[in-house]
């Protein structure tokens, strides 16, 4: 590798329940617009962009057509990848190791309030054998989250801790959608989805957008006197079929961590890791994703966040952002990750800053049940 | 200095308009499995796998997820692009920039796409501008046919020009066993009786919605040299997009518009030192969903001077026996599985440097070949192969 990328500027828009008042386009600029000024660059200074959104979700063919204009693609190179933005920074760092381009836009935009989340996410099931089921992904959540608990003796108590910490946290993050005081007993209260999952152990309704600018070395340094570095990267496939994984497990997770840990030099994550950022739609999956990225033992997740260390102060703060349950889009949630550990490692995040950090994770999933993973490993050094 | 990139191997499917007899992942097997016969590499050895297809063609939402195991994707990295119809060329250029990057040694990239599950026409109006553009469209149809007509009206092409590129087209096909249309048409006048879509598009000056899939493996230069001894060099790639639907997107009267082509294939020609396309290079397979289409993009790829593109065909110089044969395949009016076509291009031009196109292999002896991919609002991505760099 020729190298290395650095991150040189993020934005994004405060995540909200519904944001008609926009169309994805500009509200891909709000996002844009501060990461373009915050490095004194205009749309025409970038040499590619890549932007993640879903034509299913955004109810158009081409969905990157809505941000043509925005991520300066008009007569340039642009390309659309799917799932969750952290895929597009994925593929913006291979734009600039290949030697083709210097400074990549991504971006990631989604409008959940205009689409019916249950109705799309019934088509991501094999169309012939599970689609008449009538699952979506809180109802195979659902039967994830049984498993789990029932193999490890998770409790739902566990579980619940996650959502405090996170809404806890969202309080001192201005993007947050959604941030609140509650108690175990809030959310043990809450009204019941499916079982074991409760209202509160879920996601709300989220719009939104995020931004990154990718740039060379040599030009990060330029733009930038704290560019954030990629220290490592990988992504990775599960099976589709519920019936042929084990949901207690996470295989795939597993193994994108362990070559992202060895392309960034992690021997030891909980130790060299200083803050993590986890992309868990449903409270269970934090717990199981820490188990995944090695952070504890498998089964062991209910027992992390019962130590406290995953707390803002302990030893691997998760989530200072809030993280994903108080309310971010799916396919921008990944990238708002990246985004959060990028504002740590420059120092710049405010009341929810973790004092000292050097190295973060930022963690996207997306999919049934976290059929598929990234994580990146960032590096302020 | 990037790493170099090599494909080292190439799978396709027979490509038909109905596949009753498969599932949408087995379909997808078949070109993953012939493109690791191909290179003669097993499912284990590949280390990431990235995707193309149009998600709204068939209602299948991440069919990258849905068919993980089929395309050999699961346990490894991989992501999915959707660009339209020029899906299938970012996703080459994606998994290109992957291994010129030093990510990965050696990476899959597998378009496809099974139009018997959906109604792509519906799904490609449905491109168009939520707010006002949805009632005004009619799919590709339309645009190709305003094409025409401006093409008609500026150049002093005439429909038998058209015709007889339709003619060419089917030849190559008829001669490339996984083509779809193979119609055995004898005549102009038998593509001059085929009835109208949208005056003056006729259905024969059409691209079929066909079903079939196609799969590279490209490869680092160290392992390209031990897995093959004819790999194809992916000399470069351009990328050029461009606002949605500008009034002139297709076939422009004015002559005011600027092309996305035009521009990629100067930026692709300037960094390549190529002056004169037709000595330089030596065939294209062209992403031309109409006949008209094929005699625009001459022009715009500078393959002839402007306004001449129909002389070419007058001249038969684009023949696969021809000066500068485009899409000995058949090309894109006798087969074309969206997700899957520019990845097609990219195959077909790659069989043409290895000598491995049997029937519909071109005479003159190719060691530098362009692909091209056409999508959405004229997206273009180009793809410079080369025998040896």
């Amino acid at each position: 590798m020729a190298g290395r990328v650095g991150i040189v500027a993020v934005g994004q828009t405060k995540y909200q329940p519904n944001r008609a008042d926009v169309s994805e386009e500009e509200l891909a600029w709000e996002a844009i617009k501060p990461a373009l000024e915050s490095v004194g660059l205009t749309l025409s200074d970038v040499s590619s962009s890549v932007t993640c959104s879903e034509d299913f979700w955004d109810g158009r063919t081409i969905s990157s057509m809505n941000v043509q204009r925005v991520v300066g693609a008009h007569l340039s190179h642009e390309d659309k990848v799917c799932e969750d933005g952290i895929n597009a920074v994925y593929a913006g760092m291979a734009h600039i190791l290949s030697g083709y381009h210097d400074i990549v836009l991504v971006v990631a935009h989604m409008k959940e309030s205009q689409a019916e989340k249950s109705v799309i996410e019934n088509a991501a099931f094999d169309p012939i054998l599970l689609r008449q089921l009538g699952l979506d992904f809180t109802i195979a959540a659902a039967l994830q989250a049984k498993r789990y608990m029932y193999k490890y003796g998770v409790t739902a108590e566990q579980c619940a801790k996650v959502v405090v910490r996170d809404y806890a946290n969202a309080k001192r993050n201005p993007f947050a959608q959604q941030a609140k005081d509650f108690t175990v007993e809030d959310v043990l209260g809450s009204r019941m989805l499916v079982s074991p999952l409760r209202l509160l152990d879920t996601k709300p309704v989220s719009d939104g957008a995020c931004a990154l600018i990718l740039a060379r070395e040599d030009k990060a340094k330029k733009l930038t006197p704290k560019p954030v570095w990629i220290l490592g990267v990988s992504s990775c496939y599960e099976t589709h079929y519920l019936g042929d994984r084990d949901l207690a497990e996470c295989d795939a997770l597993i193994k994108a961590a362990k070559k992202a840990y060895k392309m960034a030099g992690i021997k030891n994550p909980l130790r060299q890791i200083d803050l993590a950022e986890i992309t868990a739609e449903y409270s269970y999956q934090e717990l199981l994703w820490m188990e995944g990225l090695g952070f504890c033992g498998r089964g062991e997740g209910g027992k992390l966040i019962d130590s406290g260390i995953t707390r803002m102060g302990g030893k691997l703060p998760v989530n200072p952002s809030g993280g994903v349950l108080p309310g971010n889009p799916n396919g921008v949630a990944g990238l708002a990750r990246v985004a959060e550990a990028v504002l740590q490692l420059r120092g710049e995040a405010g009341e929810r800053q973790v004092k000292g950090a050097r190295i973060a994770l930022a963690h996207g999933a997306t999919g049934i049940c976290g059929q598929h993973h990234c994580v990146m490993i960032l590096g302020s050094e | 200095m990037p790493n170099r990139v090599a494909i080292v191997g190439i799978g396709q499917t027979y490509h038909r308009g109905k596949r009753p007899d498969v599932t949408f992942g087995e379909m997808v097997n078949e070109a993953v499995t012939a493109a690791l016969a191909d290179a003669d590499l097993s499912f284990k050895q590949i280390e990431a796998v990235f995707t193309a297809n149009m998600e709204t063609f068939e209602g299948i939402f991440r069919p990258d997820h849905v068919m993980a195991a089929e395309l050999g994707v699961f346990g490894k990295p991989g992501f999915k692009v959707a660009t339209g119809g020029t899906s299938g060329g970012s996703v080459v250029v994606e998994g290109f920039y992957m291994v010129a990057a030093g990510l990965f040694d050696l990476v899959m990239v597998v378009g496809f796409e099974k139009q018997d599950c959906g109604e792509t026409t519906a799904a490609i109006t449905a491109a168009m501008v939520p707010t006002w553009g949805k009632g005004s469209t009619t799919g590709a149809i339309g645009e190709f046919a305003k094409q025409a007509l401006s093409y008609m009206q500026t150049t002093g092409a005439t429909e038998e020009h058209a015709a007889m590129v339709r003619l060419k087209a089917d030849r190559g096909a008829c001669r490339n066993p996984y083509a779809h249309l193979k119609l055995g048409l004898k005549s102009v006048d038998e593509i001059l009786k085929s009835p109208y879509l949208v005056w003056p598009l006729r259905l024969l000056d059409f691209c079929p919605q066909s079903c079939g899939a196609c799969a590279l493996i490209l490869a680092s230069e160290a392992r390209a040299k031990k897995i093959t001894r004819k790999p194809v060099w992916i000399a470069d790639v351009e990328v050029v997009h461009q606002e949605p639907f500008r009034a002139g997107t297709f076939g422009d009267p004015t002559g005011e518009e600027i092309y996305a082509q035009d521009v990629a294939c100067e930026r692709l020609y300037k960094r390549n030192g190529i002056t004169n396309v037709r000595k330089q290079i030596d065939m294209a397979e062209l992403y031309e969903p109409s006949n008209w289409e094929e005699m625009c993009l001459y022009e715009h790829f500078h393959i002839c001077e402007k306004n001449e593109g129909w002389k070419l065909v007058e001249r038969g110089v684009t023949e696969i026996e021809g000066e500068f044969p485009v899409n000995p395949s058949g090309g894109v009016i006798a087969t074309n599985p969206i997700g899957a076509t520019p990845v097609i291009r990219v195959a077909e031009a790659a069989l043409q440097i290895r000598g491995d196109a049997g029937e519909h292999q071109v005479t003159r002896d190719v060691k530098t070949a362009l692909a091209s991919a056409l999508g959405g609002p004229n997206w273009t991505v180009l793809v410079l192969l080369k025998r040896s760099l």
